[in-house]
């Protein structure tokens, strides 16, 4: 206790400079993930997907990232094992923040696609149980999180095969594509628009102090999407056409109707993976300055502290500003035939999955779902070629983040821990 | 690509490199009429340079072909059969060893094509060009298939034009007959060993568009999936 009381302010400035260099680490290591279709599709520049990334992803993170950060804050870890040893808890979690950082550094080192996600709930899984006991860890909800891993890019991909093949059916196997895609792709940006906004506003705006009824939101969630479509519509009624009476010129232009589509999933990928991934960087710091305000009373029902949210929103747009541009710029012209057409698919259905998730306070793996996303374009006969060697290595180092995680916060947590005895 | 992050999931398409392989085994084949007509003119060095040029097309062709081999390791998942593809290459290839084979065998025996078989087998000849240039014509379709997710109208489209080829195909059978009956009734008159040679240009030329033909069924194969 008098740990706490002696230290505390130490230790939340401590957590909060952890907390704000693992956001950077998650601006910097998967803005490439979660932009990188857009640029690889040629829909957006480097430039272009840096600033959508930088005003989105801090959107999301302050609008919509509150649930997940209260699930990592306090729900992989049974709060009453720690009614009398709260300093433990914030040891644990200072420890976790810094496992999952250098874990991340050293992963985007050597260059191995890791999952930050993965990475912080292992490592508070890993200093609970070890470090503390085993029962302290609320292995149900840990199952329900490890649980969601495999079933949100299942959803994500059967979603994104259901969009790719309806945009064939309305769009592509017609007599006049172009025609269709005019008259169609304004009805995508509109389901991306609805879908956002409602999940938004039903479950972000509490902690802004916005409180809509539920009919209330449901009628700001479509005005907003009307918008968001009417807005594509001009942007594409302001496209010019090569009109020409071959085919072939037929389908670039149709590519370029769904480009201005592409910009919209952009901005909502950005939006989705700042709601679900910052919590994985301040839900940690969120229990440290909840125990210390309240002298080492464990709150269940704490708000979170005003300053939080947008730390971890500024956190990330700087580890976007400062190394985006590097981690894009290796995303160059690597990719054939990944077209607006076919990225667009995979964005939607990936941030619409994340989204729903972070609304149910579910921390999902962001990049995850997206991988999920393009394999079901790729079932879909969509993509060229899907190389299955790299998605195994990627699931590997999703697998081996957890132990790694783990181990990492059960040496901090006894470092800190040794240090303040 | 960097290993961190997702865009080293898409694998190098083989669909491009498929089309600018027919296109070279194309601009090969269509090489032939230009040496028919030196040969005709006796103007040997002529011929031997557009013999280099075929060659060096041939070989550009089989460095195209081994690119699509080793491009296509285990582990690509595509919309259509990896085998297809492979299949699909290796028959594409046999048109530009085909031609290849046609100038060398023309130019080292220092044949001669009849004068008073000469304009029917030119004839002939840019015939089987044309089953060639059709089934390239297909291969070019392949961006679109993949653009409509290999269903569809355009599915139906290139149905149409492999069947287009076909066409093509037997209106070459029947000047081959042609061609070897009228080659018979003068062939007592001239050198026995040449005469079996040209029976032999004959048949291969014909190849040239019975292989193309096969690009063509194998191409039927790989979008009845």
């Amino acid at each position: 206790m008098d740990i706490l009381a002696n230290y505390g302010s130490t230790l939340v400035i401590f957590a909060a400079i952890v907390g704000f260099i693992m956001a950077w680490g998650i601006g910097a290591n998967d803005v490439a993930n979660a932009m990188g279709t857009s640029v690889g599709s040629k829909a957006l520049t480097i430039k272009q997907a840096i600033l959508i990334a930088m005003v989105f992803e801090f959107a999301g993170a302050y609008l919509a990232g509150g649930e997940v950060t209260s699930t990592i804050r306090k729900g992989i870890i049974d709060a009453s094992f720690y009614v009398d040893i709260p300093e433990q808890l914030v040891f644990g979690m200072i420890s976790a923040l810094l496992a999952a950082g250098v874990w991340l550094l050293i992963a985007s080192y050597m260059g191995w696609p890791v999952s930050t996600t993965h990475s912080i709930v292992g490592a508070i899984i890993g200093f609970s149980a070890i470090g503390v006991s085993v029962d302290t860890v609320n292995w149900g909800a840990v199952l329900g999180i490890v649980g969601s891993w495999i079933v949100t890019p299942l959803i994500a991909g059967v979603f994104s095969f259901i969009i790719f093949n309806s945009a064939q059916k309305l769009i592509f196997d017609t007599d006049n594509p172009l025609q269709q895609a005019k008259k169609w792709v304004p009805l995508y940006m509109f389901l991306a628009g609805f879908i956002l906004s409602l999940v938004t506003i039903k479950k972000g705006l509490k902690h802004v102090g916005l409180e809509l009824g539920a009919v209330e939101g449901y009628l700001w969630a479509i005005g907003v999407a009307i918008v968001v479509a009417i807005v594509g519509k001009i942007f594409i009624s302001r496209l010019n056409f090569k009109e020409s009476k071959n085919r072939r010129a037929n389908y670039i232009n149709v590519e370029k109707v769904f480009a201005v589509l592409m910009v919209i999933t952009a901005c909502c990928m950005a939006f989705a993976h700042g709601s679900n991934d910052v919590a994985n960087a301040i839900g940690p710091l969120a229990a440290v300055v909840s125990i210390v305000g309240s002298d080492g009373e464990i709150a269940s029902k704490a708000a979170l502290a005003w300053w939080i949210l947008p730390l971890g929103g500024f956190g990330i747009v700087a580890g976007l500003a400062l190394f985006g541009h590097r981690v894009m710029a290796t995303i160059g012209t690597g990719i054939t035939h990944l077209t607006p057409s076919r990225g667009f698919a995979a964005e939607l259905a990936a941030a619409c999955t994340v989204v729903v998730a972070s609304g149910t306070g579910l921390p999902i793996s962001t990049t995850q779902t997206l991988v999920g996303a393009v394999l079901g374009v790729g079932m879909a006969r969509g993509i060229a070629a899907i190389n299955l060697g790299v998605v195994r290595n990627i699931v590997v180092s999703w697998v081996v983040t957890l132990p790694v995680g783990a181990a990492l916060s059960i040496m901090f947590f006894w470092m800190i821990k040794g240090a303040f005895s | 690509m960097s290993g961190n992050s997702i865009l080293g999931v898409f694998a190098k398409s083989p669909l491009k490199p498929l089309e600018l392989h027919i296109r070279k085994v194309n601009e090969c084949a269509a090489l032939l009429p230009s040496f028919l007509v030196a040969t005709e003119q006796s103007d040997w060095d002529e011929a031997s340079n557009i013999r280099t040029n075929i060659s060096t097309l041939e070989k550009e062709a089989d460095a195209l072909k081994r690119e699509i081999r080793s491009d296509l390791p285990g582990g690509i998942f595509m919309p259509v059969e990896r085998t297809d593809v492979l299949e699909l290459v290796s028959q594409q290839d046999k048109i530009a060893n085909k031609t290849k084979d046609i100038a060398g065998r023309i130019f080292g025996r220092q044949l001669v094509i009849p004068a008073a078989l000469s304009s029917e087998f030119n004839a002939y000849v840019e015939r089987c060009l044309d089953a060639i240039k059709q089934a390239a014509e297909a291969i070019y379709e392949l961006d679109d298939l993949l653009e409509t997710g290999f269903r569809g109208r355009e599915v139906d489209l290139v149905e149409k034009m492999i069947v287009e080829l076909a066409l093509i195909e037997d209106d070459t059978d029947r000047m081959q007959i042609t061609l070897r009956r009228n080659l018979m009734a003068i062939e007592k008159d001239m050198n026995p060993v040449d005469v079996m040679f040209l029976y032999q240009i004959i048949e291969w030329v014909g190849d040239l568009a019975d292989l193309a033909e096969r690009v063509g069924a194998r191409l039927e194969i790989m979008l009845a999936r």
